[in-house]
């Protein structure tokens, strides 16, 4: 029973990876999109990509937090308890993240829009690196069981961490990237298309980097997880991999819609990855699963409220994004012009 | 480096973790019924607009659901600190009883889904969307708030009223009845109590705005709609709330006396006990100043009893199990300033009504606007003394009767650290979310001036709004 709803946590990790990834992502091309003039128009693609999403995206880090408390709350308990430093700053990451990209929509003056943007993009950098710094913390055995903190910097600021953050970040944008190719192209945009498929490119050769060097740390630095992914998690990493190259050579060919499923893919699996190779420990190697599960009722309730969630909140979301992505959600339309208007007379 | 930081950090986390929470949970209470009212308030006025084929109705739809955009994004956000600080800053808590705790939150987490999805689709559908299905997508968002507020307010009345779980003989969890979690004896009074405090705030927080327009001599058509709306939304949750907040305030004496001593402020169990305004205990415990209306606070307990009620004091509590004297005050003044605010606002939606009944309008003095007018914030106020009321009065608890506040606690000691910058963060961000809703106002008032002038003068017809969609550039040149 408690793996069952391991994996009903693992499905939203992953899709939080998969959705809110790529929205933080986009912030990083936010942030690295050059001067208010130069960088008008891929954030105006940013915009435009991740504006209507973005929240029901998020909705995903409340259920993973939601279903570790619920059904596993002691190993929810431990990772609150050591790593504070990373949670807070994530969290206090996620208020500006969000508040200064729903901000920035709707002032008109360049410079809150620039202050606001600057705020929105560096979270959108910080949030992921923490997310994936608590990750690696986890995987490397640094979070201890039973009622006692970790070291609260070291448990976060190790190899595995660094790794884990680096890797979320650039995976973030590269997933940004790939999304933000067709989403352009939806837009008509044929420069923003070639600039982000570039982008796409270049940070899937970093995030293909930085996963390598991560096996070597990952040997040195968290045993378990790495013995893991080389015998049970092995077809999963392969997977990864065969996915990314795959992405990758559709990219380089201009592209073809499959690049962002296999991009998907690509991210999906280390995910998964990750999961099966720290398995059956969810603190690896103090804590076991079956060790952290709530009682019979309570892990129920999980897993009744997920097949409610599949056949309410999937066709949801899955009539937002078909709206979204037949162009049907435009920007509120309340004084349209008006912002133009302002921009020439000023 | 954790040595060299270690005399900076070794600072008592409790204070500083109530700290903190008590303020996040002020801060997003506020933005509660914005999303939850709001989104019902904006579809009346969307439906007036297709119905009636009503431009300004149309017009006001389309603002509030922008101004929703911003509003719901803070509340999203503030709201997901909550869930950080539930581990962050009580993981003793969530340990032990996260396997119940936790069941009402993942019911709540479904509302969540689906109120962002369809506030999305419901914003951003403006333009392409056919006007009744368009109205269709807001439907969910009304339902999800309802459910959410239902299902989180349910989590805090376990705390008060903790069932459906067994524990061992260590403390540990380890039987769950997710029904009687759920369905606990305080849900059903405290989430009505909460969703009609919304709906009021929510309500009387919109038609404020549209007050102060009218005092400043907007006093058009738009502007009356506008006040209109949310203001009656709001006064009629008040009578019901009336209803409620007394049904409510019985079941405490009835079934949380400790709680109801605080809030009445009875030192020793006694009967005739009267009901006393304002004032506190001294260092003994006794009550000293504010105004005593003679055997009240009995009658109210149990009418059919009367004076003769017996209320327990604090006395017969254990002193380490109930509040502290200070404590005691800050309930009761939070008790008083509800009921006191919630029967002037009561008292205002009767003028509301009576001027309907008797002259067919709304009032139109100018003393009944500025009384509107202060009333968004008199609602807030109110909002948060009840929550006062409720929390304070819980004390030394967070789970009534199985854990204290203080065994609940984190270890990390640099609890202060995030309490500040969580308090820069918030106040900063309060700030912006007013001056940025203010700045979107004053552009579309200065646009609908402009567009005034466009059509030849102020009394010429007013194009409607979606004409101005049509003529406006895309979306697409227009985003920043």
């Amino acid at each position: 029973m408690s793996d069952v709803v391991a994996l009903i946590l693992m499905v939203g990790i992953t899709a939080y990876a998969l959705f809110g990834g790529a929205d933080f992502g986009a912030g990083f091309w936010d942030l690295t999109a050059g001067g208010a003039e130069r960088g008008r128009t891929p954030r105006s693609v940013i915009t435009h990509s991740i504006g209507p999403v973005w929240e029901a995206n998020h909705v995903w880090l409340i259920f993973c937090l939601v279903v570790l408390w619920t059904a596993f709350s002691e190993a929810f308990a431990s990772i609150m308890l050591t790593l504070f430093v990373p949670l807070s700053i994530a969290a206090l990451g996620i208020v500006f993240r969000g508040s200064a990209f729903a901000f920035r929509k709707e002032v008109t003056r360049t410079s809150s829009q620039r202050n606001f943007g600057a705020a929105f993009a560096t979270s959108s950098v910080i949030v992921p690196f923490c997310m994936g710094a608590v990750a690696g913390a986890i995987a490397s055995g640094r979070v201890p069981a039973g009622g006692k903190a970790g070291d609260p910097w070291s448990s976060w600021i190790n190899p595995t961490s660094i790794l884990g953050g680096v890797l979320a970040v650039t995976v973030c944008a590269y997933l940004a990237a790939v999304y933000m190719v067709w989403d352009a192209r939806r837009l008509g945009d044929a420069d923003m298309v070639e600039y982000f498929r570039r982008r796409a490119v270049v940070s899937a050769v970093v995030a293909g980097i930085v996963a390598l060097a991560g096996i070597f740390v990952l040997h040195g630095d968290a045993t378990y997880v790495f013995h893991g992914l080389t015998s049970r998690a092995l077809p999963l990493v392969i997977l990864s991999a065969l996915c990314g190259i795959g992405s990758m050579v559709l990219l380089l060919r201009s592209g073809h819609r499959g690049a962002r499923l296999l991009a998907m893919g690509a991210v999906a699996t280390v995910v998964l990855g990750w999961g099966v190779a720290q398995y059956p420990y969810i603190l690896p190697t103090s804590m076991k699963l079956s060790a952290a599960a709530a009682p019979d009722a309570t892990l129920w309730s999980v897993v009744i409220v997920f097949v409610i969630a599949a056949f309410v909140i999937l066709p949801s979301l899955g009539l937002l994004y078909y709206l979204d992505q037949r162009d049907l959600l435009a920007a509120p339309a309340v004084e349209p012009g008006l912002d133009g208007e302002r921009e020439a007379r000023a | 480096m954790a040595s060299a930081l270690g005399w900076v950090l070794a600072v008592n986390p409790v204070p500083w973790a109530r700290a903190q929470m008590a303020f996040t949970l002020a801060f997003h209470i506020v933005l509660v019924p914005l999303g939850v009212a709001w989104g019902f308030i904006t579809l009346i006025a969307n439906w007036r607009a297709i119905k009636k084929n009503d431009a300004d109705a149309l017009r006001l739809a389309q603002r509030w659901s922008k101004y929703m955009a911003v509003t719901f994004a803070v509340g999203a956000v503030s709201g997901t600190v909550l869930s950080f600080e539930f581990g962050l800053l009580w993981p003793r808590f969530m340990g032990r009883f996260g396997d119940a705790f936790g069941i009402p939150f993942a019911i709540e987490g479904l509302f969540f889904f689906l109120e962002a999805i369809f506030l999305a689709v419901y914003i951003y559908g403006w333009k392409r969307l056919k006007p009744w299905p368009h109205f269709w997508t807001g439907v969910p968002i009304v339902i999800a708030g309802i459910g959410g507020t239902v299902s989180v307010v349910a989590a805090n009345a376990w705390m008060n009223e903790p069932a459906g779980f067994t524990l061992n003989s260590a403390g540990k969890v380890v039987d769950v009845d997710p029904w009687d979690v759920i369905f606990n004896k305080a849900m059903p009074l405290q989430s009505l109590h909460m969703l009609v405090a919304a709906y009021l705030v929510g309500g009387f927080l919109v038609a404020s705005v549209y007050a102060f327009g009218m005092l400043r001599g907007r006093r058009d058509r738009y502007h009356r709609i506008g006040f209109l709306i949310p203001f009656t939304v709001a006064a009629i949750a008040m009578p019901i709330q009336m209803l409620v907040g007394d049904e409510m305030a019985r079941w405490v004496f009835n079934n949380e006396p400790v709680k109801f001593a605080a809030i009445e402020m009875v030192p020793k169990t006694s009967t005739d006990v009267p009901e006393t305004l304002f004032g506190h205990l001294d260092d003994k415990g006794q009550v000293v100043g504010g105004i005593a209306i003679p055997g009240l606070a009995s009658i109210l307990s149990d009418p059919a009893e009367g004076t003769s009620t017996q209320i327990q004091g604090l006395d017969s509590f254990p002193r380490d199990e109930r509040p502290t004297n200070s404590q005691v005050d800050v309930v009761h003044l939070a008790w008083d300033v509800m009921v006191g605010l919630g029967t002037f606002l009561f008292l205002l939606s009767l003028w509301y009504f009576a001027s309907w009944v008797f002259k067919r309008r709304m009032p139109k003095s100018k003393l009944f606007l500025w009384i509107a007018a202060a009333a968004g914030v008199l609602s807030v106020v109110t909002l948060e003394a009840g929550w006062v009321v409720t929390e304070v009065g819980r004390q030394p608890w967070i789970v009534r009767n199985y854990m204290k506040v203080e065994d609940a606690a984190t270890a990390n000691t640099g609890v202060w650290i995030t309490f500040i910058a969580v308090l820069l963060v918030y106040v900063g961000l309060a700030v912006t979310v007013i001056l940025v809703l203010r700045q979107m106002s004053r552009r579309w008032r200065e646009g609908d001036a402009e567009a005034e002038v466009d059509d030849g003068g102020p009394y010429g017809p007013r194009p409607a709004p979606e004409e101005h969609a049509a003529n406006a550039d895309d979306d697409r040149e227009l985003v920043p």
